[in-house]
């Protein structure tokens, strides 16, 4: 029934939101058809006490299935990973999830950096990696990880985001390939692995 | 360009493994099978902040150099804790495993990995309102020398006393949490009658062995910086270290879903992480 894959041009797609998240995140994320090809994973901050609440209101609204992400569970294709409250979330060279405490790195945990520079070692050139709005830096190192491993870099134009800091600061510290806006970015990505 | 990328990660990859076996040869410290994405972040952190230009380098450092060893043993060592971390599970332990816990006319209770200690004092606490702790012995371990000072003294900075109150009176505690320990002007002390069922000890889960028959083991967010063939051998190690029928709590965002030994537990409380050896 399904018919094969084409050969996708990239291995997974990593985005970083923050202030204004939920909404950003329902706006691209029902765009992706249920064979999405590869993996997403997102890093969203909020606060520690956050429950599964978030991943379980987007999978609802979603053709592909959006879970948090478990340790030691390996990344699929057609699945939205959400890094569980609390915990950095990081990739490993066999494509499976760590989970770490280390402390707050900007004053996030989970760090979007941590998660973009970790998959940008495991994906080098084969990552896409997207920022969207936020009230603080976080991401903008990761994103320039990924530019330097020959990955794909994406962000939400500053004048569409609900917050523009983290857009603005990734455009400064990474050669960007795409900004968009929001209502843009879900389609961009289903036309990238369309026959 | 690609290449040259691809190349300088193998290269470092190669430099980290090197590193590793180095570190485990010279000191006898094994991080050989942890976490390579966790290790690789928490030894370019100390590279860049010790302004080291690559991992050859630090490699060459560490052998050469003790006080850098410890530096660095203190980088690969997470000691994020907290008294009555995750509250709900607490009362769970309170509830459900502390009377299955009083069938026995003994207990020993191993907490492994128990960094700098809230989480072995928040157990004594717990066991001394259910009336069992006199019947109690709890080992508590670490790899980490710093950490287990600072468990053993069982001092921590007052500006915590507000989330491990909060934590202790969500547990389902009973008494009035102050009555735990004297404070001064910057830290709480907690009282020492609640050391005396508890043996502090140095000793390292990738490299020691078992050392008694335990009732219960805890080692709560230590397994996640494992790989998963050293998390299957821990894994390996709590089965012997467990009486038939004993219990294991692990952190939770640990599982034992994806290891082998899945099926000599029972998952007693699969949300709480709180799993039964099999008889």
């Amino acid at each position: 029934m399904t018919r094969p894959a084409k050969r996708v041009p990239y291995d997974a797609v990593v985005i970083g939101v923050s202030a204004g998240g939920l909404h950003a995140l329902r706006v691209i994320l029902p765009r992706l058809p249920k064979n999405f090809p590869v993996p997403v994973v997102v890093v969203q901050h909020r606060g520690a006490e956050s429950d599964g609440f978030f991943a379980h209101y987007l999978d609802q609204r979603c053709l592909v299935q959006v879970k948090e992400a478990e340790e030691k569970e390996e990344a699929a294709p057609g699945t939205v990973y959400l890094a569980p409250a609390n915990y950095h979330l990081l990739l490993e060279d066999d494509r499976t999830f760590s989970l770490t405490l280390e402390s707050r790195v900007r004053f996030a945990r989970p760090s979007i950096d941590v998660l973009f520079e970790s998959a940008a070692d495991v994906y080098g050139a084969k990552l896409i990696g997207i920022i969207l709005t936020g009230a603080n830096d976080d991401g903008s190192r990761g994103l320039a990880a990924i530019k330097k491993r020959g990955g794909l870099a994406v962000v939400q134009s500053p004048a569409d985001a609900e917050v523009d800091t983290m857009p603005k600061a990734a455009l400064q510290a990474a050669k960007v390939d795409f900004v968009l806006p929001l209502a843009a970015i879900g389609q961009f990505l289903a036309n990238l692995y369309e026959e | 360009m690609i290449n040259e990328t691809d190349d300088s990660k193998e290269v470092e990859d190669l430099e980290i493994a090197l590193l590793l076996e180095g570190m485990f040869k010279r000191y006898g410290y094994d991080f050989r099978d942890y976490s390579l994405a966790h290790l690789r972040r928490r030894l370019r952190h100390r590279m860049e902040s010790s302004l080291l230009p690559d991992m050859g380098a630090m490699l060459h450092r560490v052998l050469h150099d003790r006080s850098f060893f410890e530096l660095l043993l203190r980088d690969l060592s997470i000691n994020v804790t907290e008294m009555f971390r995750d509250p709900d599970i607490y009362l769970r332990i309170r509830t459900e495993v502390v009377s299955r816990l009083k069938t026995y006319p003994f207990v020993k209770i191993w907490h492994a990995g128990c960094a700098t200690g809230e989480e072995v004092y928040s157990m004594a606490i717990l066991l001394h309102e259910e009336g069992l702790l006199e019947r109690c012995q709890i080992y508590a371990t670490d790899f980490n020398q710093i950490a287990l000072k600072k468990a053993k003294a069982g001092i921590y900075a007052l500006d915590h006393i507000r989330q491990f109150t909060a934590n202790y009176q969500k547990s389902g505690g009973r008494e009035s949490f102050s009555d735990y320990y004297t404070a001064d002007d910057h830290s709480v002390i907690l009282k020492n009658w609640l050391k005396k069922r508890i043996v502090f000890a140095d000793h390292n889960l990738v490299t020691d062995s078992v050392f008694s028959e335990m009732q219960l083991v805890v080692c709560r967010n230590v397994l996640i910086y494992f790989n998963r063939d050293l998390q299957n051998r821990i894994f390996q190690t709590f089965y012997e270290s467990l009486c038939p029928g004993g219990f294991l709590w692990l952190g939770s965002k640990e599982s034992l879903r994806l290891s082998p030994l899945d099926k000599h537990f029972d998952p007693l409380f699969p949300e709480e992480k709180i799993y039964k050896r099999e008889l």
